[in-house]
């Protein structure tokens, strides 16, 4: 079978590329734009470690085609930080230690910035249920959740 | 390398919590780990793998496979090295990790790689392994530790047994380990209650979220670079050389970010391959395992059958302890069935005490270190015990163990006399904890367990290199699984005297220092760290060396404080304090770059012990466990970056919950392992857990500078029990099989 | 002359005795000394073995002291994960 032409958005940028039929989205975004912030960590859709925003909707990029983006809008963990600020989700992540290995944290992170963007003001139990599908071994997930609901607040008071 | 009376209280920068220095990378996908690495005509490697329990190699036909347009090399068990022999003695490592990373003419576990294929894309070398024609004859399997132990069952390798296995036991038997003091038949005619039971745990996986993946380019002169997610490159790089015939300092190992370890990323298993792969190849090849693979054929923990019988009297005291223990490691030793032993009655004093620990072989992949290998089965079975009598006998839980606690000069259960150690601290602790008096409802159950685990030094080197602006660049060899350049930044700003900020810790590759032991053991913190501090202490006499020299006094009328030599006192002579900087921004031409290093193989690791707390609900109709709340209190002699130690604490605390409510290794009757992905071998989700409290209790070893103790492995040693006994007093039954997942507890409670 | 305490499992390969005599200095001569007057347990102790010494287990070193009234253990030779 003979290579896809695609031509997407990534993070705001016009990105082209060519893929195999058979290549997923999180193998496209990884192997053809060097945009290796998303992680395989199951590729059955399980873990969440390969989260990306597509057109607006967030996904597990490993169930998504890269046949299927075309012209559509993808958002990576790449595109979380404007310039040389960092999101404030991602400054609270490091003060309060919600990390440790950090391969769950860009799909963690691209799946709570979607939370927020839907529900700014969630309880704690809204955003376990929200995360049950990022997958995370290391911190029982404790330090992750007292990050969001204080980011959650700080963004809040700030809008 | 004891503890030293100057810094112990008076800390400026140790137990602070500062900003990691690879915490920017991570939450920006920036990090590089095994996977995200590429090189110029690189390919990928895929690898062919048993569908059988246990059969022999009858043939392999890759030729199919080979004409595939984008193949470019298949390696089978002939492009390893010839002169690794069987053995069952010492040295047989090397010989069992071989067998295990690719298959001679037995293949011995579903899953065990028997070929490899290197393409030139992922997709292509996947096709070719499926090309790849296979002829096997099945034989018998066993995948059951007491079925494996049982007679007529299938042999796994002739000739494996090691010498301390006694007589009269099954070739699958291949260690064997007892130890114990006193007369357990004379306590237990002094107990006024005796509880005897027996417990299964299955295997489960360390669970990481990051698979195996490496980029390996090895050329024919015997020269190669080794990229790799692992917890010790250094061993990797001895390992992956003496498999591929090279000599050790000709590979060079760099290690990636690593995406989760627990113990599951000490050994080798696609990096050989890959290795080989490039070799034949004369190009880069990559290898990245897919999840079931990982499941599949990476190294879970032993699965366990255990006895245990206790005594005790009315007033508490614990008279006799009786442990058997049966650990199956795959089809390979190594299964850690003395440590179990070991490890099962170490919080108690006991004057009489007896355990047996066999390890034994069965058709299963080849068993890793899981956090504290051993010692969260062994608690799992005698803190259920020790939980039945305290019902029985209708005694305070924390209060019996208080009374029977392991102190200072208490005799171990495993032999030698303790030192200064924190499990009465820990009791202590949870006693007064708000959690212990908290109200439970109808339905709801608490747990308490103790756990315990050794710790450990191992081999360390560590280069500490200063800049002409001041700063510092410390060289570590221990690949940072917990957050321990953060650290080991503190400990260095601590001795130098300078801001945090001011120093990078970097894990630096196989060719830039001496030998480092893997990062396991809970060693990091304790032995990098002590050694990061004799290493910042060599330079800071290298340093005070230089003012002496520009001050022209002798070199011990010399100090160091608050990051400025200064005269050690009035007779040395009135000079100003020099800076770090001042002294570095001429240190070329005042007698070349100043660096502090030390190598050691740090003994003195101290034990440590912890206490945990769990509230649980049982749902009557679906069986389904709800961990209500939960509190871990444990010993970390000093925490130096506390959010680290607590992160370890949660960490360790979730898995213990999903080993004890769900997680296990499914096999079939046709041995294959049933449930190899995420959806099936269920970890804990965020919205199954309540937050986990943390106690850090701060009883100093004597062993290292600052007091540390390892914290990484013993938080995952109370769960397993913390959890039955909370489930087993919620449910109304007392729960013996590991995982308490709904259909087991439905029918435990239907039986009742 | 130090005393090493052995685990009961080694029992079978000294005759029953659980502690034995050695001349020793440090953990590699209590080792070569206990290989030496029992070669049953030289594979034992070649293939790996741990001491403690007065509480502090050693993992693996051969050169830490021992004096003659130090409490010696041959251990199970500790692994992490």
């Amino acid at each position: 079978m003979s290579n896809i032409h695609v031509n997407a958005t990534v993070n705001g940028d016009e990105v082209g590329f060519l893929c195999d039929p058979r290549e997923t989205l999180l193998d496209c975004l990884r192997d053809k734009l060097s945009l290796t912030g998303a992680k395989e960590g199951c590729g059955t859709g399980d873990c969440g470690a390969c989260s990306v925003k597509l057109s607006g909707r967030l996904v597990c990029s490993c169930l998504v085609l890269g046949a299927e983006v075309e012209g559509q809008e993808i958002e990576t963990i790449e595109g979380m930080s404007r310039d040389e600020n960092l999101h404030p989700l991602q400054e609270k992540f490091i003060e309060y230690a919600a990390l440790q290995c950090g391969i769950c944290t860009p799909g963690i992170l691209v799946a709570t910035k979607a939370l927020l963007e839907k529900n700014p003001d969630p309880t704690e139990t809204e955003v376990r249920y929200w995360l049950a599908g990022n997958l995370c071994r290391c911190t029982g997930y404790d330090k992750i959740i007292r990050a969001i609901l204080d980011t959650a607040a700080d963004m809040r008071e700030a809008s | 390398m004891a503890l030293d009376d100057q810094n112990k209280s008076n800390f400026k920068f140790v137990g602070t919590r500062p900003k990691r220095p690879d915490g920017i990378d991570k939450v920006t996908g920036r990090a590089k780990f095994g996977a995200d690495s590429y090189a110029a005509g690189m390919l990928h490697g895929a690898i062919v793998r048993s569908p059988h329990a246990h059969a022999r190699i009858k043939s392999i036909d890759t030729s199919e496979a080979e004409a595939l347009k984008g193949v470019k090399a298949v390696v089978t068990r002939a492009d390893f090295s010839k002169d690794i022999k069987f053995t069952s003695g010492k040295d047989s490592e090397d010989w069992n990790v071989l067998e295990n990373v690719m298959a001679d003419d037995r293949v011995l576990y579903d899953g065990h790689a028997l070929a490899a294929i290197a393409a030139t894309s992922a997709l292509i070398a996947r096709d070719a392994v499926k090309l790849v024609k296979v002829e096997y004859e099945i034989l018998p399997h066993v995948t059951d530790v007491d079925e494996a132990m049982a007679v007529g069952a299938p042999v796994i390798r002739k000739g494996a047994p090691d010498k301390s296995v006694p007589p009269g036991l099954h070739e699958n038997v291949v260690s064997y380990y007892e130890s114990g003091h006193g007369d357990v038949e004379v306590g237990f005619q002094e107990a006024d209650l005796i509880i005897e039971n027996s417990f299964k745990t299955e295997a489960t996986h360390q669970g990481y979220i990051e698979p195996h993946a490496c980029l390996a380019s090895l050329g024919s002169d015997g020269k190669g670079e080794l990229w790799c997610t692992t917890q010790g490159h250094f061993k990797f790089q001895k390992v992956c050389a003496a498999l591929l015939g090279l000599e050790t300092s000709q590979l060079r190992v760099t290690a990636s970010e690593i995406g989760g370890g627990f113990g599951g990323k000490t050994t080798v298993f696609i990096e050989p391959v890959a290795l080989a792969l490039s070799r034949k190849t004369n190009r880069p090849v990559k290898i990245v395992m897919s999840r079931t693979e990982v499941f599949r054929a990476t190294g879970p923990t032993a699965s366990t059958s255990m006895d245990i019988k206790i005594g005790m009297k009315k007033d508490g005291t614990i008279t006799a302890g009786q442990g058997t223990f049966r650990l199956q490691g795959g089809a390979f030793p190594g299964a850690p069935g003395g440590m179990t032993a070991m490890c099962a009655f170490a919080p108690y004093a006991l004057k009489n005490v007896h355990q047996i620990g066999y390890s034994v072989m069965s058709n299963r992949p080849k068993q890793a270190a899981y956090r504290a290998p051993g010692s969260p089965m062994a608690a799992f079975a005698v803190e259920s015990v020790i939980d039945a009598l305290c019902k029985k006998l209708d005694l305070d839980p924390i209060e019996v163990r208080l009374k029977n606690a392991s102190r200072k000069g208490t005799k171990a259960s495993y032999g030698p006399t303790f030192e200064e150690i924190g499990l009465v601290e820990c009791l202590e602790a949870a006693k007064s904890h708000s959690h212990y008096k908290a109200p439970l409802k109808a339905g709801q159950g608490r747990g308490i367990s103790c756990g315990f685990w050794f710790n450990f030094g191992g081999e360390t080197a560590v280069s500490l290199a200063l800049s002409e602006d001041g700063t510092v660049q410390i060289s570590v060899g221990t690949p940072d699984i917990g957050g321990s350049r953060a650290s080991i930044a503190l400990m260095a700003a601590e001795e130098l005297g300078i801001p945090y900020d001011h120093i990078r810790c970097t894990v630096a590759d196989t060719a830039t220092l001496g030998y480092n032991e893997v990062s396991h053991g809970s060693r990091v913190t304790y032995a990098t760290g002590l050694a990061t501090i004799k290493a910042a202490r060599d330079a800071i006499r290298k340093l005070c060396k230089r003012a002496a020299e520009k001050w022209g006094i002798p070199e011990e009328a010399v100090k160091w404080e608050d990051g400025h030599a200064i005269p050690s006192g009035p007779n040395a002579g009135d000079f100003e304090p020099l800076s770090l900087k001042s002294i570095t921004e001429k240190m070329g031409k005042t007698g070349g770059p100043i660096v502090g290093h030390f190598e050691a193989t740090p003994e003195g690791a101290g034990v440590s012990f912890a206490t945990h707390i769990v509230d649980a609900e049982v749902d009557p109709e679906t069986g389904k466990t709800q961990i209500l709340r939960y509190t871990v209190i444990q010993d970390a002699g000093k925490a130096i970056h506390p959010s680290y130690v607590e992160g370890q604490f949660q960490g360790g605390a979730a898995q213990g919950i999903g080993w004890a409510l769900n997680e296990e290794y499914i096999y079939g009757s046709d041995g294959r392992l049933q449930n190899a992905g995420f959806l099936d071998y269920r970890i804990p989700l965020a919205s199954d857990l309540p937050m986990i409290d943390t106690v850090i209790v701060e009883v100093p070893n004597p062993g290292h500078p600052y007091g540390v103790r390892g914290v990484g492995e013993t938080s995952i040693c109370p769960p397993l029990a913390a959890i039955a006994n909370a489930v087993s007093q919620a449910a109304g039954v007392r729960l013996t099989e590991l995982p308490m997942s709904p259909p087991r507890i439905l029918a435990a409670l239907k039986a009742e | 002359m130090v005393q090493v305490n052995l685990w009961a499992g080694l029992r079978r390969f000294t005759d029953g005795h659980d502690v034995i005599e050695v001349e020793a200095r440090n953990i590699g001569d209590i080792l070569k000394g206990v290989s030496k007057a029992y070669p049953a347990l030289k594979e034992i102790i070649d293939g790996g073995v741990s001491v403690s010494v007065d509480g502090r287990i050693i993992s693996s070193g051969v050169t830490e002291p021992v004096n003659q009234d130090s409490e010696v253990f041959l251990l199970q030779q500790l692994k992490g994960g």
